[in-house]
């Protein structure tokens, strides 16, 4: 396995990429740019492009921080940069 | 006891309790002083900055925006905790690996120049002052309501109190003060939240309230809130884009790399242990923050129905059958309840009896529904009766719910502990730029310790006079003053750090350009709406083109494409300058790696 720096960057950036996918379709997509298709579908008393807009993007973001400090850590070992 | 009563001895209690806690954990490690958190549980380390991240404008002015705004206001909520996504990922593990104390050590070091350092230095300062313009704004609308005095009086009290706080305290230091607000300020938002959303829809979690049964009526309590305000005329509360879908989704885009891009949050990751450690407490800062975020949205519904409520009481009735327009059904204003007259007295809501019949008509006058338009006519009113400050809104919401007074209290003790401990933090910030990095770094290398605190003492002085000043004649609500804070920082800091650490061949020559031109043309676009350096009599944006000329993109927003600005001038001026050197080079491929990270270095002047 190529474990050079170069090759460390690479798959740290596209962590990032993945994780900036998902927070741009939760906050920008489900809440901005399709909430009003969204709206039509229900949630409990929610129309649901308002419930992402107003809960549900924030929930993701929690969930998204936790997800990419865990697979650093991964990939911070695999790469045997991680610190101690 | 009374509720004036009550309301001291809550607010006094909890101030009790921060200084205690400053005492003994001062006591107890002077060392710890400077590196907040530097042992501290990445728990608790996420509640201290909660609290120096939720300030007036969360707090006090946000839940009254969204309430006014309803879906529009969404950008507030994903704006000001999506961008904690970005910080974690893209700035705070490696400005932690670098190992300095301020963004403009940062800057200088990395852009080796001083000239840049200065360029951020400036950057900060514009950002922080319109801050705390903000502060200001809500702390007036705190005091006043707390000590039943003016909005006036209140900004001018506020302005002595915050700066014994800053001065004298130190108390920003201390990670455990800032946990013991976390906690004040979070019980007092969620406490009457929990009560309101039990009165209306029986479930006692508002996140689920919101979406819940309203009454027993069948309807869900969005549905209801839909109903009585397309009734009286005002824009569907679920549906309500602000302006445009453009101008929502850039207003977004600002707040959030702005907040990845302002001072004194970017701070408190600088002086955690490890690489490690960065990264996972933007985690538990967002966790504390969304608790307060998530309930936002619930209060700003609930409290615009039950402010509909008190004046009409059609809202309350069968939706078959209820009449809006009905004159019994408006409220007496003889018969008003107490909560209306305590604000009265403040001048944040005034009554005016338009048609004389001595009954209170809330609606939207401006409205162009045409089936409104004639009922209104019908029912004989001439213009909507009652203004109430937005600002308002979380502070009176349990009031307007008449909730026990002990719950009013704490709601007043909860506002006054995120607007001081907001903008302590950014006074610290701003003194430690002027006096360490400006003066002590550049201008007087000579100064000497003593010298450069009275230097930052005085740097704060002068702040929170020309705060307080503007804070009288706001440009904006708090929240909006706030935006157009971050809108700054987007602008001209969040674009510099990241192309510092993600593009290697970034010089000096473009990020100076970059910062100077993404401020700059900010600041023009702020500038033409709101007057130049918020004077409002100075605003020229009818000689340039008309409000929002740029896209129909509103001011507050301006700081996304600020950015944009910033990346593409600083791109162009790099590749025409001359390169950046190879041992900085070296220095950004260390900087991406966390093994080798050492304790922050670098003197603090606080």
């Amino acid at each position: 396995m190529d474990t050079s720096a170069e090759a460390y960057w690479k798959t740290v950036l596209t962590l990032i990429a993945q994780v900036l996918a998902v927070w741009f379709l939760v906050s920008y997509g489900c809440g901005i740019l399709f909430a009003s298709a969204l709206n039509n579908i229900m949630l409990g008393g929610y129309p649901l492009g308002f419930w992402f807009s107003q809960q549900g993007s924030m929930y993701a973001f929690v969930a998204l921080i936790f997800i990419y400090a865990w697979r650093m850590g991964k990939i911070d070992e695999k790469f045997d940069v991680h610190e101690d | 006891m009374s509720l004036q009563t009550m309301t001291y001895l809550v607010v006094g209690f909890t101030f009790a309790i921060y200084i205690g806690i400053a005492i003994w954990a001062r006591a107890g490690s002077t060392s710890e002083f400077y590196v907040a958190g530097g042992s501290v549980h990445p728990v608790l380390n996420g509640m201290a900055t909660g609290a120096d991240w939720m300030s007036a404008a969360s707090f006090i002015s946000m839940a009254g925006l969204i309430a006014n705004m309803g879906y529009g206001g969404s950008l507030f909520l994903m704006g000001w905790t999506g961008g904690y996504v970005l910080l974690a990922m893209l700035l705070a593990p490696y400005l932690r690996k670098f190992g300095k104390f301020t963004v403009p050590q940062f800057v200088g070091d990395r852009f080796y120049s001083k000239g840049a350092s200065s360029v951020a230095v400036l950057c900060l300062l514009a950002a922080s002052l319109t801050y705390i313009i903000g502060q200001m704004t809500g702390v007036g609308v705190a005091f006043s309501r707390f000590l039943g005095v003016s909005n006036t009086t209140g900004v001018f009290i506020g302005m002595g109190i915050v700066f014994m706080y800053a001065v004298f305290g130190g108390m920003k230091g201390i990670t455990y003060t800032q946990v013991a607000q976390y906690c004040v300020l979070i019980l007092a938002y969620t406490i009457p939240a929990i009560f309101i959303s039990l009165q209306l829809t029986g479930n006692p979690i508002p996140q689920l309230g919101l979406g819940s049964e309203y009454l027993d009526t069948g309807h869900s309590l969005l549905n209801k809130v839909d109903q009585v305000v397309t009734e009286l005329g005002f824009a569907k509360y679920t549906t309500n884009v602000r302006m445009s879908i453009l101008n929502q989704f850039v207003y977004t885009v600002s707040l959030m790399i702005g907040t990845a891009g302002l001072p004194h949050v970017i701070i408190r990751f600088f002086t955690v242990p490890k690489v490690k450690d960065a990264r996972a407490s933007a985690g538990w800062a967002l966790v504390f923050i969304a608790i307060l975020y998530t309930t936002a949205p619930a209060v700003a519904a609930m409290a615009r129905l039950n402010l509909h409520a008190t004046v009409n009481k059609a809202v309350t009735q069968d939706r078959e059958t209820a009449d809006f327009f009905a004159a019994e059904n408006q409220l007496v204003w003889d018969e008003r309840p107490a909560w209306m007259d305590r604000w009265a007295v403040t001048g944040l809501l005034k009554f005016e009896d338009k048609n004389g019949d001595g009954r209170v008509q809330y609606y939207n006058d401006k409205t162009k529904d045409a089936a409104v338009v004639a009922k209104v006519e019908a029912a004989g009113w001439a213009g909507s009766e009652l203004k109430v400050n937005r600002d308002i809104m979380v502070l009176a919401n349990p009031e307007i719910a008449l909730l026990p007074n002990w719950v009013i209290a704490l709601v007043a003790a909860g506002g006054l502990a995120a607007a001081l401990s907001t903008a302590a933090g950014l006074l610290l910030a701003i003194s430690s730029a002027i006096s360490h990095d400006l003066l002590k770094d550049m201008w007087m290398p000579d100064l000497s310790e003593k010298g450069e605190l009275m230097a930052g003492k005085i740097a704060m002085a002068c702040s929170i006079v020309v705060a307080g000043y503007l804070g009288l004649n706001p440009p904006d609500f708090a929240a909006g003053t706030v935006a157009i804070a971050f809108g700054l920082a987007a602008s001209s800091i969040f674009p510099c750090l990241m192309m510092g650490i993600f593009n290697k061949k970034m010089n000096k020559e473009g990020a100076i350009a970059g910062m100077l031109a993404g401020l700059g043309i900010t600041m023009f676009y702020v500038f033409a709406h709101k007057g130049i350096f918020f004077i409002k009599s100075t605003a020229f944006v009818n000689s340039v083109g008309g409000p929002n000329f740029f896209l129909g993109i509103e001011p507050n927003a301006f700081g996304a494409i600020g950015a944009v600005v910033n990346f593409a001038v600083a791109y162009v001026v790099s590749k025409i300058t001359p390169e950046c050197p190879e041992h900085i080079t070296h220095m950004v491929e260390d900087v991406r790696i966390p093994r080798g990270s050492k304790a922050v270095d670098g003197s603090h002047a606080h």
